[in-house]
Order: C-alpha cells, then sequence, then structure tokens
C-alpha cells in the first residue's frame, strides 16, 4: 500500500493521502449533486396531460351551421373546426395550425380556412393553398346523429 | 484545473479588486471553546432555507393558486408529477425544521447573551426574521387549501382581528375580506411567495452582514479571559470551519429525506367553506402555545376581553424581544445578567409545556 501511495505519477503530480481524501470528498459532492438533480430533472418534465385523447365530439347543431360558414369548437384540449361548403357538405378539420399551432378560421369571401398569425391559406379539403405551413390540417370524420331540427354534428378522430 | 482556477482569478482581478475578498478569506476564524457548538444553529437555518427557496421555486412550477385549483395542483402535484411528493414533502419537512432551527438559534443567542453590545442590531434583524419564518409557515400552511389549514387559518386571522383598535381593519386586510375565502388564498399566495422572500432577503443580507463584519460572538467567560491576556484559540473558517458545516448540512440534509420519504405530509380533503369545523382543529406545532394559552384565558379580565388582552400582551413579549440588547445593560457591559437568563429559561420552559399540553387538548 505504501509503494502505490508514494509512488510518483507523470511527473512531479504525486498520489498521496490528500489528494486521495480531496478525490473523496469530491466524489460525494458530486453524487450528492446528482442525486438531488434527478428527481429535479424528471420533475421539471411535465407530466402526460391526464386528459384523455378524445375521440368524439358534438361539433355543433346542423341547423345552426349555415352554408358557407365554420364554426370553431374544443376537441379534447384543442381546437377543431367545423365548416359547411357553399354546396352544403360539412367537414371538420383541426384548427391548430401546422405552422406554428395558430388557431385557424373560416373565411367566408374566399371559402378558404386563414390563419391570420402568418397569412397560411388552407382549402376546404385542409391542403395549404398559400402560405408557411408545411402540412394539411389534420383531416376528421364528420357524421350526424339525430334528425330535423336536432341533427347533431359529431365529429371523430380518423 | 488549478491552472484555470488561476487565470479565471488573475482575469477577475484585473477587472475587480478581489484583494479584500481574498483577505476576508484568509482572515476569516472562528473561536474554539466549549460553547461553539452552537455556532452550527445559525448555519442549519441557513441552509433550510435555501432548501425552501429551491423547493418553493419547483413547486411554483405546478401549483395554483385558487380555491378552485389550489387542492387539486396538491394533489397532482404529489401523485402525478415524477418525484413531486419528494418535492413537496421535502418544502413540508424543511419549513417545520427550519422554525425549530431558527428557534434554537435564537435561544442559544439568548442564553449565552450574544446580542450584547456591539451585536444589537444582529439580534434585532434575526428576531425580525423570525417572525418572518412564522410568517411563512402561518402564510404557507393555507396554500393547499385542504379543511385543516382553512379552518386554522380562520382562527389564526380571527386572532389577528382582536388587536385592539386596528383589529377589523387587519383581519380584513389578511383574509382580503369578512371571510376566508378565496381572495385569503390569493393574498397569503403573495405574500408566502413575494413580499415575505422580499423582506427576508434584505434582513437576511443584513444579518450575514452583521456577523460578517463582527465576527462570532464569545460566550463572556471567555471574554474575560481574553481580559487576562488569555489569547483566543481560533480555526480558520475556510476551509476548517465550513467543512463542519457542511457535515452539520449533510446530516440535516439526511434528516430531510428520511423524513419526507417515510412521514409523507398529509394533504388532507379539500376545504369546503360551507362544511361543520371538523374536531381537533389545531395550528402548526410552532403556534400551539400561543393559541392554547389564548383558549385557556378567561373571556373576561377586569371587564376586557380576556383573549384581547392576551393578545396585546403577546405584543408586548415581541416588542421586548427585539429591544433584549438594549434593556440588558449588564450584559452589555459584559456583566452577567442572571435577570435575563431567567426570563430566557421561563420563556423555554413555557413554550415547551404549551406546546405539549395544546397538542393534547381537546
Amino acid at each position: 500500500m505504501t509503494r502505490l501511495i508514494d509512488a510518483p505519477r507523470r511527473g512531479d503530480v504525486r498520489f498521496n493521502r490528500r489528494t486521495f481524501l480531496d478525490a473523496l470528498l469530491a466524489v460525494g459532492f458530486v453524487s450528492t449533486a446528482a442525486a438531488i438533480a434527478y428527481p429535479v430533472a424528471l420533475y421539471l418534465v411535465p407530466p402526460e396531460s391526464g386528459e384523455p385523447d378524445t375521440s368524439s365530439v358534438v361539433a355543433a347543431k346542423s341547423a345552426e351551421l349555415k352554408p358557407n360558414s365554420g364554426k370553431v369548437f374544443k376537441f379534447g384540449s384543442r381546437p377543431a373546426i367545423v365548416v359547411r361548403t357553399t354546396d352544403g357538405d360539412v367537414r371538420a378539420f383541426s384548427a391548430v395550425c401546422t405552422h406554428l399551432d395558430c388557431t385557424v378560421q373560416f373565411k367566408p369571401d374566399t371559402s378558404q380556412l386563414w390563419c391570420a398569425c402568418h397569412n397560411g391559406t388552407y382549402d376546404l379539403g385542409g391542403n395549404v393553398v398559400a402560405g408557411p405551413p408545411p402540412r394539411p390540417l389534420e383531416t376528421f370524420v364528420v357524421n350526424r346523429r339525430g334528425e330535423g331540427a336536432d341533427e347533431e354534428i359529431v365529429v371523430s378522430r380518423g | 484545473m488549478s491552472v484555470m482556477l488561476q487565470q479565471t482569478t488573475a482575469w477577475l482581478e484585473e477587472r475587480f479588486d478581489l484583494s479584500g475578498v481574498r483577505h476576508f478569506v484568509a482572515e476569516k476564524g472562528v473561536p474554539i471553546h466549549a460553547q461553539k457548538v452552537w455556532y452550527y444553529l445559525g448555519g442549519i437555518t441557513l441552509f433550510l432555507f435555501a432548501v425552501q427557496i429551491f423547493t418553493g421555486i419547483l413547486l411554483l412550477l405546478y401549483y395554483r393558486p385558487s380555491a378552485a385549483e389550489a387542492y387539486e395542483s396538491v394533489q397532482f402535484i404529489v401523485t402525478k408529477v415524477r418525484f413531486g411528493w419528494l418535492i413537496r414533502n421535502v418544502h413540508s419537512w424543511s419549513a417545520n425544521l427550519l422554525i425549530a432551527a431558527a428557534f434554537a438559534h435564537f435561544f442559544s443567542v439568548f442564553l449565552l447573551k450574544s446580542y450584547r453590545k456591539p451585536r444589537e442590531l444582529t439580534w434585532a434583524s434575526g428576531i425580525l426574521l423570525l417572525f418572518l419564518m412564522l410568517g411563512f409557515g402561518f402564510s404557507g400552511y393555507l396554500l393547499p387549501w385542504n379543511e385543516l389549514s382553512f379552518f386554522a387559518t380562520k382562527v389564526g386571522t380571527g386572532i389577528a382581528g382582536g388587536v385592539p383598535i386596528a383589529g377589523h381593519f387587519l383581519l380584513r386586510l389578511l383574509r382580503g375580506g369578512d371571510d376566508v375565502t378565496g381572495a385569503t388564498l390569493s393574498r397569503f399566495y403573495g405574500l408566502h411567495v413575494a413580499v415575505l422572500p422580499a423582506m427576508t432577503t434584505a434582513l437576511l443580507a443584513l444579518h450575514l452582514l452583521f456577523v460578517q463584519r463582527q465576527g462570532m460572538s464569545v460566550p463572556l467567560e471567555t471574554e474575560h479571559r481574553l481580559e487576562t491576556g488569555e489569547p483566543l484559540r481560533q480555526m480558520p473558517f475556510f476551509p476548517n470551519y465550513i467543512l463542519r458545516d457542511v457535515l452539520a448540512w449533510y446530516v440535516v440534509l439526511a434528516i430531510l429525506a428520511a423524513l419526507a420519504a417515510f412521514y409523507p405530509w398529509e394533504l388532507g380533503t379539500k376545504a369546503d367553506p360551507f362544511a361543520p369545523v371538523p374536531p381537533g382543529i389545531r395550528p402548526e406545532w410552532y403556534f400551539l402555545a400561543v393559541f392554547h394559552t389564548l383558549k385557556l384565558l378567561p373571556s373576561h379580565i377586569l371587564g376586557i376581553e380576556g383573549e384581547r388582552i392576551g393578545i396585546v400582551a403577546f405584543g408586548l413579549v415581541a416588542a421586548f424581544l427585539v429591544f433584549v440588547p438594549f434593556l440588558d445593560r449588564r450584559a452589555s457591559r459584559g456583566a452577567r445578567s442572571p435577570l435575563f437568563t431567567v426570563a430566557a429559561v421561563l420563556g423555554l420552559v413555557y413554550l415547551i409545556t404549551f406546546t405539549i399540553v395544546g397538542h393534547y387538548a381537546k
């Protein structure tokens, strides 16, 4: 043991009792820091949202959605939009712009979906017509439930 | 490593004169004598306060200060957030240990008469810090918005309402209205995370500055021996004493971690302002002695409401504590002051017995 402790190593750096104790102390401090940093790092990461993924939502009453109009509704925790085209067709999309997550709106004058943040435009198929959005809007499935004045538009994920 | 350190120091030296700091680090010493163990308590209190700042900031990430969401957000922290239970338990336990350490620090300084000239302001700032810590405890207790804390806050703020003349004003100021509601929670939250921390930072800086400028106080006996020419035995603060300090902090950290892991702080049930008061409502242990004393007072003393007299008396005691160094003239002259020793011992005995009695009282 003495030989090990007193043995000179690389030039004049010596491995003696002091450097050994210093190293021991450093290991202790670093372990403490790690033991604190680990739970804190995990704590900082938000847990997955407790809200289950919404699969289906009543977007609107059929009667209240006039042709060439749109309505933003809550789909789970995110906005979605349901539109009725001029020829009466009902379609639903995620209202979250694929560019920077702004909420899109229906523009009756051009019959397009438009994002006010950076002038992104989508057609009524959800495809990008102009502006910076990189991808088309997510399309939802539209169903109708009930009859006559009570008819509801039910939107669900694919 | 050391080369880098040297270069950094040299770089700084060219811009700021570090000689003062270097001189301070080299010269700072801690006296060695029979009572030196009490020196640790201030450092332990400081350490626990640092733990409170750290865990408190972490809790802010998920806590929501409203009557509708406060309870649920704490529940979310302890059940959903990874290690959220740990952060919350450490914060709760550390708060209690901090108050205990601050009280121990207070009594040790009191009994050693370390407040005597020239350390009157160190003492006064310390007493105010102790009151601030109690304020932290009182305001933080309400934040989880559970049944126990809700009714304890009703009682606590009600006591403030008993202050003569300004009582009603104080009560409304604390509660943000006539009753304990979400408005009270908003106020206590602001108090707990902004007002009290700001005041504490300023006072603590002052307190520590005084301690550094004046050095550690030595007990009267040691001081007398120094006057006879005996040299003062000292230990360098860096690194000898600071390492001992760190060791003490490690011990406290171990206790804290064990308490947090094995004795989780209960969340209880959500506060319901319209529910009947559950039996056994009592404040945190550090308010128990005062709470129990007020409970024991007769409803009227000489025609004045008993509780009102009690509140005024406690106010006077608080004021007395701040001015102890100015009142204890004998200690300032370097003489023994048995009257103040007796007062401190009586105070300690009173606090301990009334806390225990208050704990077991129906």
